[in-house]
């Protein structure tokens, strides 16, 4: 090569896995894009399905997809596919529509049932470097594994049936460096939560956010998940962690054939951001002195330390933040400058894609072990697959929980999304590991606190919110 | 998908930021394998008294001079969240045609574009100015114009726009995008026939078939 060429420009992870996926440059700053794992839910892909039988086009490419039944579903033990009235039409529907194109299905009562983007993760569905696309905003989970995962509606889940494709503007990308160190009791949840509480629900545009930095280094691989599946509430559409050592022991779960293990290692290794790659936007985040958070209002950016009191909206703030902290104030019943600590809670779930992995069931249990919930409380714990489920009770997880007086659910979306009958009750004052705090989100009138398993299950045995710092493990 | 070009008709003001597509159509009205028939479900925990449905003639989407309206206009980030795309047959359901918002939550905005509801974005100040003149009295009608770009607020004024080339000529023509893609079936044949032998991991799809 002449020594006077120039350089190759610099890029980010995102701009390499732009780059692998791109099948044709089209006009606009599009790209037609291959998708490598397609996962179907009963919420948001019936629709497509029918669209596709109107228009009489097949499916493309079967074996790129997976289906799940996690939305609507039971969560009783014992269930079958009875659950709230019409919902089991749309389990009826899954089935049939995976059984008539050939594409895998992972039903009720087989071991990889579960929340979908737990369950592609655990299975070895989605690996490194792969385009994974799902009818489901928090599919921007399954970029901790540093793939390109992202959230799409049902038009867009009958593009990618009929083509394998989508026809996709270049998002921006962006960087959080994360630095610092956590304490004791300070978990990715937290971490997620104050993160969106300094950057604000609607930072990322839409576009892509990478997580680097040595904060990000030495977490967990579950860690990951719970952080990268709240981007999208930072309004990332996809989040990405580039896959380190830690991600490659994760996978090692389901080895891939010897014949290209080798050659599938170099290319992840090839992941990361360069040295001198752009971004559309930088931000930083440092995790020393975070305490664990809680959020008080009704987006996840109104989030406070559990023992701070709730802010008074700036008098220079802009009247939009001022305004909707009114009205979020008012449908959580709360006041400036009151503290969360020692408020009465009802209901407590432990659960979903964000904080429903083993390691979450734990870390709920450290606290849970030899302690009784509050009287009157309602206590939920769905672990986020079956497989979850069946890990924790080797451990003896669910006897913990149970003796703590938490119901011991099978796995779904269950009180995260509200659509089966678990519900929280009007007015009520539920502290929920999920990811969406929205007016309604988990029941009409239900007023949603969003913290980690550590944190909820403070609340479950003191009744009311508490700091989980203060509940040594007996 | 349905064409959008132009419509004129009585603007719905909801001046709030980050309306979420839980707001927009609450869980309850998810149960179903149809994209019909969600109108009912729009703003459903904020349009009627609690858990009934009978409407609470304090939201707006009550009053009388705004019923066949079929513009709304709103603070940013409008639909915001889930990835519903109920949220977007459900305005088209009630009869909305085009949503005017300083910024769109990203899938909801994608998922506007595909079913033909005109998602539209004016400055923050613009939206002001329109919100304003909306407050009072009720009723007052606006038009959106995709084919000159531009919006009229309801004092005449008039707001231009810009809209990604692609998907203004998918809304005014009403483009079938999966049609268009399998135009391109032989580009995507060629690239998975490639991918095959240079990421071959990711057509090995056996490590998840044992239970």
């Amino acid at each position: 090569m002449s020594p006077y060429a120039s350089p190759p420009a610099a890029t980010s992870l995102f701009d390499k896995l732009w780059n692998t996926h791109l099948i044709k440059v089209l006009p606009g700053e599009r790209g037609l894009i291959h998708i490598d794992r397609h996962l179907l839910h009963d919420l948001s892909s019936p629709q497509a399905f029918a669209g596709l039988r109107a228009s009489g086009r097949p499916v493309r490419s079967a074996s790129l997809a997976v289906a799940v039944p996690d939305h609507i579903v039971d969560t009783h033990p014992g269930r079958g596919d009875g659950t709230v009235p019409g919902g089991q039409a749309m389990i009826t529907a899954l089935r049939e529509n995976a059984r008539s194109t050939g594409i895998r299905l992972f039903d009720i009562g087989d071991p990889r049932q579960g929340i979908v983007h737990v369950i592609a993760a655990e299975q070895g569905i989605v690996l490194p470097g792969m385009t994974a696309a799902c009818g489901d905003s928090h599919t921007c989970t399954l970029g901790a594994l540093g793939s390109w995962a992202f959230g799409i509606g049902t038009s867009e889940v009958e593009h990618i049936l009929a083509t394998q494709t989508l026809v996709l503007k270049k998002p921006r990308s962006f960087r959080l460096t994360v630095t610092g160190q956590r304490r004791p009791g300070v978990t990715a949840k937290d971490l997620a939560l104050g993160m969106i509480a300094q950057i604000g629900v609607d930072a990322v545009g839409g576009g892509v956010l990478e997580f680097a930095g040595p904060a990000i280094r030495e977490l967990s691989m579950e860690a990951r998940f719970t952080l990268c599946n709240m981007g999208i509430e930072a309004s990332a559409r996809s989040a990405i962690i580039a896959p380190d050592e830690t991600t490659f022991r994760y996978i090692a779960q389901h080895p891939l054939s010897p014949a290209w293990s080798g050659m599938a290692l170099a290319a992840w290794r090839k992941l990361k951001s360069d040295p001198d790659a752009a971004f559309a936007g930088e931000f930083h985040f440092d995790c020393d002195g975070l305490a664990p958070q809680i959020s008080w209002g009704t987006n996840p950016g109104q989030t406070i330390g559990v023992d701070a009191p709730i802010p008074e909206p700036a008098p220079d703030a802009p009247l939009r933040t001022r305004e909707a902290a009114e009205r979020a104030l008012h449908y959580m019943g709360l006041a400036p400058g009151q503290k969360l600590l020692g408020l009465p809670v009802q209901t407590v779930f432990i659960g979903s894609c964000t904080n429903g992995r083993l390691s979450d069931l734990q870390s709920a249990a450290s606290i849970l072990k030899g302690r009784r919930v509050a009287p009157h409380m309602r206590a939920l714990a769905v672990p986020g697959s079956t497989k979850v489920k069946r890990d924790a009770e080797a451990l003896g997880l669910d006897r913990i929980f149970r003796a703590a007086g938490f119901e011991w659910r099978e796995s779904g979306c269950s009180m995260c999304v509200g659509m089966n009958a678990d519900r929280v009750e009007a007015g009520a004052r539920c502290v929920s590991t999920s990811n969406r705090n929205f007016e309604g989100r988990q029941g009409q009138g239900a007023r949603t606190h969003l913290a980690s398993p550590l944190t909820a299950a403070a609340a479950a045995i003191a009744g009311c919110i508490a700091d989980p710092r203060a509940l040594a493990p007996l | 998908m349905k064409a959008f070009q132009r419509v004129s008709g009585i603007a719905i003001p909801m001046p709030r930021a980050d309306i979420d597509t839980d707001a927009i159509i609450p869980q309850q009205w998810l149960i179903t394998t149809e994209r019909s028939g969600l109108g009912s479900g729009l703003f459903g925990n904020w349009r009627y008294l609690n858990g009934t449905r009978a409407p609470d003639p304090g939201f707006i989407l009550n009053d009388p001079r705004l019923q066949d309206a079929r513009i709304l206009v709103a603070g940013p980030n409008y639909g915001c969240g889930s990835s519903r795309e109920h949220a977007v047959w459900a305005h088209l359901d009630y009869g909305i045609e085009a949503v005017i918002a300083p910024s769109f939550g990203p899938i909801f905005h994608d998922n506007a574009l595909k079913n033909g509801l005109a998602a539209v974005m004016l400055e923050a100040s613009a939206i002001s100015q329109i919100l304003a003149s909306l407050a009072a009295p009720p009723g007052q009608k606006m038009t959106v114009d995709l084919r000159t770009n531009a919006v009229t607020g309801p004092d005449g004024t008039a707001y231009r726009f810009t809209m990604a080339a692609d998907r203004r000529e998918a809304l005014l023509l009403g483009r079938d995008d999966i049609a268009a893609t399998l135009e391109m079936a032989d580009a995507i044949e060629a690239f998975q026939q490639a991918d095959r032998r240079r990421r071959p991991w990711v057509w090995d799809a056996k490590a998840a078939d044992t239970p």
